[in-house]
């Protein structure tokens, strides 16, 4: 293989397996939260509705956190496998956050095997639930020390490069770069939103199919109150990091943008498609740009003109930009038309077509989180660490990277598919119904 | 102690305990299917079982914390394994995530199948096998530098006597551990059956274990007499090693304190893992990379280790908590309860 394209094959592996990585991460870090609000709820209201519920989510949450796992440790080896010379550059500044991630993950498998296998031990519901505490923390800290890591990509600090030697390596002040404020709250706000939404569309196909049971009707107005919080969150902190792209990355927002020419009053592009560096059929908001780059209609932005052509991203990540912001904005919409149509009572969200767009949101959130990082992540190239060191100067040698990609691609597969049928298969043997009259029957005392 | 020796004991220590935890998890899933086939498989599964539920996801912690750790304290070890181990690791990490997952698949998901339990049984014999392969490319000879970076001969590595004998080491090691291990575990769960079966397990991979340790010592003579006299110089710790495998043996056939006898092997392992380490001190791939050449800035270090203590103030009283609630609780062992959400 040439070492352009073990390059490129390097570069399909990791994209592979981070995109496959995040659909379970992402569920990962935000579901034992949902969990906890439920069975929260569930005690405070003393409705055994939701502490079902949160039973239910936490069974088919070992499923996913399983695949989240090995993933997580394909992705955390194959980091060293096929980008040996970043991991070197990156282990002396930035290992400090991949170390404190390992501990996280530490504490989430312990709480999480004692909190799966103690339901009903304790005869204080309250205590059970205070251990689901440090699963979530532990799951949310692992996305937050991870993003820092990848924020440090972004925006690398803490370190002089003073004749080929790394010096003054500050491993705190490389945590804190730049990056890392929007970055990290952006990234944590979307997977409680996705999880949210995955959840929401649960309860909205079951709905769909035949039972009315207000247990599902519970859960979905639920999820989707949730689910509009923090998609307002995740939009708000969204237009930070546009903020944050202006003022650091400014060829990464150009590029997502298509704007080619720095100018004062930059109107904002949305839609459209290039055609031979012509925009076309695009929606034009006139000094839009200028205000959410910098708060100001009239302020500077920065255009492709001001950078090397080397140095410029591809122009495809407007597409992925306006995927993710669509899909937020539609599933704002969403999940405020839900909320207030249960308070107000319309017939609108018992529509049959209602419904299924409920059922969609969950898929959609999961295709904004990927768009959201094939953004990020493509809008860094030609970068690996933005200004340091090049993506293909920093690729393995190895000239086998073709044949793993296949052999990984089986794998994820495999895995994608086990679980989906394990998850369904789980859901359907046990019905709602059947387990709420098991588990009064055991309250009554006629079973155990 | 030096920031060197000190990051690399915490990495061993870890390691340490990935061996002997995963040691277990891969032996009983491989005893797992060998008692299917015998149709026996009544007698080990519940056990098996119910010790490994609570605890697979924390097992597999233990490997990436060593992995991460080590390109932490010595990253340029990303560089050298990073660059040599792509087929190896990978196809280790295949077999990992396809055992681990479908674990999860089976025990929590309720998916039953044959072809499951000799996939689980198979899985535990391949990786450490595949796993082994770092532990000979660190003895030299199978790593060539060139222009683009260092390179693993192959034809070399699978030729080699000392390969295949490492490899046949991790095999009888995970079985004899598991054995024993499992031993105690049916036997505090008044499990008599189980009990017995896993003793006479334990008792024939006892041999094995020991000779084909003794085997990798005598290759090192030919392929690196280096390592091996230094080796030799340690020979009071392999003595204290063997001392320590005959006590376990003496208490399986006296069918006595399965606990000491577990206690005696995690000694005799011990032993031999610190042994071989310090015997291979300095370096972490012969010739070309030692502790001191591959370690990381100051501030890194001092910033590392301050997150491991902090990091074991957190984790210390948690696994007490896991292994109090699971391991050490009588009634969870014996199956009287279980709370499975
Ligand atoms: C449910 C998912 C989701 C939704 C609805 C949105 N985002 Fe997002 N976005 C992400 C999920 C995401 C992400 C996956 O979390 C990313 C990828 C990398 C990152 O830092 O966060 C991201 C990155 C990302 C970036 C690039 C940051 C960088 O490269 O440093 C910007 C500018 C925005 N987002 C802006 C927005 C705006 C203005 C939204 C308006 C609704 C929005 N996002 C909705
Ligand atoms: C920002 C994107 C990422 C997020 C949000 C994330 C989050 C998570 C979470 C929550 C888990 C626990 C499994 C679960 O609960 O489902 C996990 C597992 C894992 N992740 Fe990721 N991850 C991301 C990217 C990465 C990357 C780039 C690496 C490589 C360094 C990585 C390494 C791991 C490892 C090693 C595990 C397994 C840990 C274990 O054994 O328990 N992750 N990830
Ligand atoms: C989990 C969500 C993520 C997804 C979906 C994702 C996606 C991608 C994609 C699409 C690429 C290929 C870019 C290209 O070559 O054009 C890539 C590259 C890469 N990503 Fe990410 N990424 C994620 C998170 C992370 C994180 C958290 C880290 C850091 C710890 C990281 C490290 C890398 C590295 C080292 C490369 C290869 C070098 C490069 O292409 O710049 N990624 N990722």
């Amino acid at each position: 293989m040439s070492e352009y394209q073990t390059v490129l094959f390097s570069r399909g592996l990791t994209e592979l397996t981070l995109s496959f990585h995040i659909i379970y991460a992402t569920i990962g870090v935000g579901i034992p939260l949902m969990i906890m609000i439920a069975q929260w709820v569930g005690i405070k209201k003393k409705d055994d509705h939701y502490i079902l519920l949160a039973r239910r989510w936490a069974r088919g949450f070992v499923i996913t956190v399983s695949v989240g796992v090995v993933t997580g440790t394909a992705i955390g080896l194959q980091l060293s496998l096929l980008w040996p010379h970043f991991m070197q550059l990156a282990g002396n500044v930035i290992a400090l956050p991949l170390f404190m991630e390992t501990f996280a993950f530490f504490f989430e498998a312990i709480f999480l095997g004692i909190y799966l296998y103690t339901w009903d031990r304790f005869k204080n519901q309250k205590r059970h639930l205070l251990l689901l505490i440090p699963v979530a923390v532990g799951a949310s800290c692992s996305a937050i020390f991870i993003t820092i890591v990848n924020a440090f990509m972004n925006a690398p600090q803490g370190f002089d490069i003073v004749h080929g030697q790394l010096v003054n390596v500050n491993p705190v002040k490389a945590m804190f770069n730049p990056a890392m404020p929007t970055k990290v709250s952006h990234v944590l706000m979307s997977a409680y939103m996705t999880s949210a939404f995955v959840l929401a569309s649960i309860g909205a196909f079951r709905l769909l199919h035949g039972t009315e049971h207000i247990y599902h009707k519970k859960a979905l107005f639920l999820t989707l109150k949730l689910g509009f919080i923090f998609s307002i969150m995740t939009a708000l902190i969204g237009d930070f990091s546009g903020k944050y792209l202006a003022e650091y990355q400014p060829e990464k927002l150009a590029a997502a943008e298509w704007h080619f020419d720095t100018e004062r009053g930059a109107p904002l592009l949305v839609y459209g498609v290039l055609e031979n560096g012509q925009v076309k059929h695009a929606i034009k908001i006139p000094d839009a740009l200028s205000f959410l780059a910098h708060d100001s209609f009239n302020s500077e932005v920065t255009g492709l003109d001001r950078f090397p052509k080397d140095d410029i991203p591809p122009l495809y990540i407007h597409y992925l930009f306006d995927s993710m912001v669509t899909i937020g904005i539609l599933l704002t919409i969403l999940s405020l038309g839900h909320v207030i149509g249960v308070l107000r009572g319309w017939g609108l969200i018992k529509t049959k077509w209602f419904r299924w767009i409920t059922v969609l949101g969950g898929p959609l959130s999961v295709l904004a989180i990927e768009t959201g990082w094939w953004l990020d992540e493509v809008g860094r190239q030609p970068w690996i660490l933005r200004g340091i060191l090049r993506t293909k100067d920093a690729a393995t040698a190895s000239n086998h990277v073709d044949t793993m990609l296949w052999l990984f691609a089986g794998l994820y597969f495999v895995l994608g598919v086990g679980s989906v049928v394990v998850l369904k298969r789980m859901f359907q043997k046990n019905s709602v119904e059947k387990e709420l009259q098991d588990r009064a029957a055991v309250k009554a005392g006629a079973g155990v | 102690m030096t920031m060197e020796i000190l990051g690399i004991t915490v990495l061993g220590v870890f390691l340490f305990g990935y061996i002997i935890i995963a040691s277990i998890d891969f032996g009983a899933g491989f005893f797992n299917a060998v008692s299917t086939v015998t149709g026996k498989d009544h007698i080990l599964t519940k056990i098996i079982q119910r010790y490994l539920s609570p605890v697979w996801e924390v097992t597999n912690v233990f490997l990436v914390f060593f992995f991460v750790g080590m390109v932490g304290f010595f990253p340029k070890t990303a560089y050298y394994y990073g660059s040599t181990l792509l087929v190896p690791a990978s196809i280790a990490i295949v077999l990992l995530a396809i055992r681990g997952a479908y674990y999860a698949f089976t025990t929590y998901g309720g998916l039953k199948h044959k072809g499951y339990v000799m996939l689980y049984g198979l899985t535990g014999l391949l990786i450490p096998a595949s796993l082994s392969i770092v532990l000979t490319i660190s003895e030299g000879g199978f790593v060539k530098i060139e222009r683009r970076g260092p390179f693993l001969n192959y034809w070399t590595l699978f030729t080699s006597p000392l390969s295949w004998s490492i490899v046949l080491l991790s095999l009888t090691a995970v079985l004899y551990i598991s054995a024993v291990f499992l031993t105690w575990y049916a036997h505090s769960a008044k499990d008599e059956s189980a009990t017995n079966l896993l003793r006479k397990y334990a008792l024939i991979w006892a041999g094995p274990a020991i000779l084909t340790a003794a085997g990798i010592i005598f290759e090192m003579r030919k392929h690196n007499p280096i390592h091996f006299n230094r080796l030799l110089d340690l020979w009071w710790m392999f003595a204290l090693s063997i001392i320590f495998f005959l006590g376990t043996v003496y208490l399986l056939w006296k069918r006595r304190s399965y606990g000491i006898a577990f206690s005696l092997l995690i000694g005799q392992f011990s032993f031999a893992f610190l042994a071989y380490g310090v015997s291979h001190y300095p370096y972490l791939m012969y010739p070309y990379l030692t502790l001191y050449d591959s370690f990381t800035n100051k501030a890194m270090a001092t910033a590392l280790v301050i997150a491991f203590i902090a990091g074991l103030c957190l984790l210390v009283p948690a696994l007490y908590l896991l292994l109090r609630l699971f391991l050490f609780n009588k009634e969870y062992i014996q199956g009287k309860r279980n709370n499975h959400a």
